[in-house]
């Protein structure tokens, strides 16, 4: 069975694993109290901290499935990767400081202290595990995808190829297996490790490729926006551009979108709900320049909503050390995003036959398989890379999902609503069990969603965020006048609204549910659906603002105390510490 | 009798000053450990209202003042990113000819996404940084400043 896989493929990718698991469980020895299994007790340096956010940042969206959009999508998904690196600045500039100071380690401690209100914290933790399960899901796919790809050859039970849905039950289990015996102590050493293995693998097999290929500007020179040509075997880039060389492209397959459409933006992407309708280009424009707002708008206010990665910015000893890591995050992130567009570009030219493929073996697979257009050793060497690297992102975002999501549970639906008198001993049980739990949960959903693309499904994830819990970040730090109930009013109706136009699109992407007609009657109501931040998260500002300028009565008594925590610096040592400590110092 | 207890708060503020890592503010109890000027009532571990805060760190003049220059500096970095964001949509739907104008292979709009605007990220969150920090210690200088004034008198 072993020897019809690619031995360097397979070598590299197990040392990944390998390496990965050693790690967790070598640090697991050393995480003792239950502070140090929530956030990694909070002595990690800079250098460390940045990569290690950084690491858990970059999924297999932006490594699998950013090259995997562009090649699909073209223009329209580079949106995807500078969004998200957008994003965190927005957090930085709103949402980071204010937060690290009043000392809430999660949303949903900051939502308890904010309102003093246990009865919100249960409220808002409900979200984490929404936002938290939509984001565990496209990692499965990247799983399911890359080990459908590193066992593409064996035979599983008189049928060719892994199945798409072992890669995810294997992954899931190895993952969650990890988690619960390391808590994040293991995990900021491995997340850092893993950003470097991340750079590493997505930029290295770049170089080669762009040296025996040609560079980006020549690959994006070839796809002309002339008359589509679909069945050239070898075409010269337009000569306008001085320094064009020969691209040799492979022939495109049918499906595959036109240069025009793909090169251009309002593309294949924004303007599909729109051609779906039959409308002409010219008329189907404006629903794409909506679409493409609404998507800018979720991915920019929802990165400030991910569970996981707000709890980082207390890793840091103080708010300086925090900040310089950020800066050293803006860094990293940014310089690895430039690299997955040149995979998809690139395998346009060099791959076209991934179009033709469904699930786990379309474009989502471009990064792992564009190195193989090298034949022999090398090939197989670049791509064992670049799957190492695709292991290294889901491994890292999912283990930092699941870190979150089970804290959430085992820290305050435990901790403070089933069992306020636990002991800590008790806590740490809870947190293995709930890591199960959890992880059992995010495989089986992994498991349904082999359709939809890495990237849309992150999407949705952050359109979620968008509508829910950056309203209530940025409302709670910055205005004084929330109240409670305006404050949940305001997260509730726009994150339910969110998700539900966000089910409602993915059951009938799937075709659990035929809606094809509806959409086609109704664009714009498809385009609300698909990327609803547009309308969601002004409508949850709007109802923050309006139920509590009517429950005005209900402001806290102290709320002066409270926005200057939130605002004064840290060197007054108006900081308070939330979580309790039973062990003590 | 109100002046003593603001004194002994802003004592412990600045006792505490130095290293602000966060283990250091606590007082330790058995089975819990509360932050320094919290009540033990307060369940949360936020404080409760002390009407006695009369200094000038516990002073509206302080947030409001707190607030507004923290607030004005990161809306001009965000204003400054969003416009550029925000713009690039608009600029490809009203002038799609001219953003498609190849500048070595690329399309200028694709050179503008996918490389160029990674550089402007990183000159925003950098100015960002530097002055959020200078304002921080303008903040703390002036709060420690009215402290002095306060105790002396």
């Amino acid at each position: 069975m072993i020897a019809a896989v690619d031995p360097w493929i397979f070598a590299l990718s197990f040392i990944t694993v390998a390496a990965t698991l050693v790690m967790g469980y070598w640090a697991a020895g050393k995480a003792k109290t239950a502070s140090d299994f929530f956030v990694a007790g909070r002595g990690v340096s800079v250098g460390w901290n940045a990569s290690a956010i950084s690491g858990e940042y970059l999924s297999a969206a932006s490594f699998m499935g950013v090259a995997g959009t562009v090649m699909s999508s073209g223009y329209d998904a580079l949106w995807y990767p500078v969004c998200y690196a957008c994003g965190y600045l927005f957090l930085l500039l709103f949402i980071a400081g204010p937060l690290r100071r009043f000392g809430a380690y999660t949303i949903p401690d900051f939502a308890e202290g904010r309102f003093d209100s246990p009865l919100f914290r249960k409220i808002a933790v409900v979200f984490v595990l929404f936002i938290g399960f939509f984001y565990t899901m496209p990692q499965m796919k990247g799983a399911g995808t890359t080990l459908a790809y590193v066992f593409k050859e064996i035979t599983w039970f008189g049928t060719a190829g892994l199945p798409y849905w072992v890669g995810v039950i294997v992954v899931g289990s190895v993952i969650t297996l990890n988690v619960a015996i390391g808590g994040m102590k293991g995990i900021t050493l491995v997340q850092a490790f893993q950003y470097w293995l991340k750079m590493f693998a997505i930029s290295a097999p770049i170089f080669v490729l762009i040296s025996l290929y040609g560079g980006y500007g020549t690959h994006l020179g070839a796809n002309s926006t002339g008359p589509a040509v679909t069945n050239a075997v070898a075409m010269v880039s337009a000569p306008a551009t001085p320094d064009s060389t020969t691209v040799v492209r492979a022939a495109l397959p049918a499906v595959a979108p036109d240069d025009a459409t793909w090169i251009n933006p309002f593309g294949r992407l924004s303007s599909k709900a729109a051609k779906a309708a039959k409308l002409s280009t010219e008329e189907s424009r404006p629903y794409a320049l909506l679409y493409t707002y609404s998507l800018i708008i979720a991915l920019v206010c929802g990165t400030a909503g991910l569970p996981h990665i707000l709890v980082r910015f207390y890793t840091n000893p103080d708010g300086v050390a925090a900040k310089r890591t950020t800066m050293w995050v803006m860094i990293l992130i940014g310089v690895f995003y430039v690299f997955p567009p040149v995979f998809g570009v690139m395998g346009r030219n060099l791959m076209p036959s991934l179009y033709e493929g469904l699930g786990s073996k379309g474009t989502d697979k471009v990064v792992l398989e564009l190195p193989r257009v090298i034949n022999g050793t090398w090939g197989s060497i670049l791509s064992g890379i670049t799957c190492a690297g695709a292991f290294a992102a889901f491994m890292s975002t999912f283990s930092g999902l699941l870190v979150s999501m089970t804290g959430a549970l085992a820290h305050d639906v435990y901790g403070r609503i089933l069992a306020p008198e636990s002991t800590p001993t008790q806590r740490m049980q809870m947190f293995k069990w709930c890591a199960f739990g959890v992880g059992g949960a995010a495989t089986l959903l992994g498991c349904f969603v082999e359709k939809l693309e890495i990237n849309f499904m992150v999407g949705q994830a952050f359109a979620i965020a968008a509508a829910s819990y950056f309203p209530l970040l940025f409302m709670s730090v910055w205005w004084r006048g929330m109240t409670m109930k305006g404050a949940a009013t305001g997260m509730l109706t726009g994150g339910v609204c969110a998700l539900t136009a966000v089910v409602l699109t993915n059951v009938s992407d799937l075709k659990l549910v035929d809606l094809g007609g509806f959409w086609a009657a109704h664009p714009l109501v498809r385009i609300l659906c698909e990327q609803p931040a547009i309308w969601c998260v002004p409508l949850a500002i709007g109802l923050m603002v309006v139920i509590s300028m009517i429950t005005r009565s209900d402001v806290p008594a102290d709320i002066r105390m409270k926005m200057l925590v939130l605002h004064a610096p840290e060197a007054l040592g108006l900081k308070q510490e939330y979580v309790r400590d039973h062990d003590g110092h | 009798m109100g002046a003593w207890w603001a004194r002994q708060d802003l004592l412990v503020v600045f006792l505490m000053r130095p290293d602000s890592k966060g283990k250091d503010f606590h007082l330790h109890r058995p089975g819990c450990t509360i932050a320094i000027g919290a009540a033990e009532s307060s369940p949360s571990g936020m404080p409760t209202p002390d009407p006695k805060h009369t200094d000038f760190i516990h002073s509206e003049e302080f947030l409001a003042e707190l607030q507004r220059r923290q607030f004005r500096l990161s809306v001009l970095c965000a204003a400054s990113f969003l416009t550029a964001l925000l713009a690039l949509p608009a600029l490809n739907f009203f002038f799609p000819g001219l953003m498609a104008t190849r500048v070595g292979g690329f399309p200028f709009n694709w050179l503008l996404l996918g490389v160029l605007f990674f550089p402007l990220v990183w000159v925003i969150s950098w100015i960002f940084i530097q002055r959020s920090i200078a304002l921080e210690n303008q903040e703390a200088e002036t709060a420690r400043r009215h402290a002095a004034n306060e105790a002396r008198r």
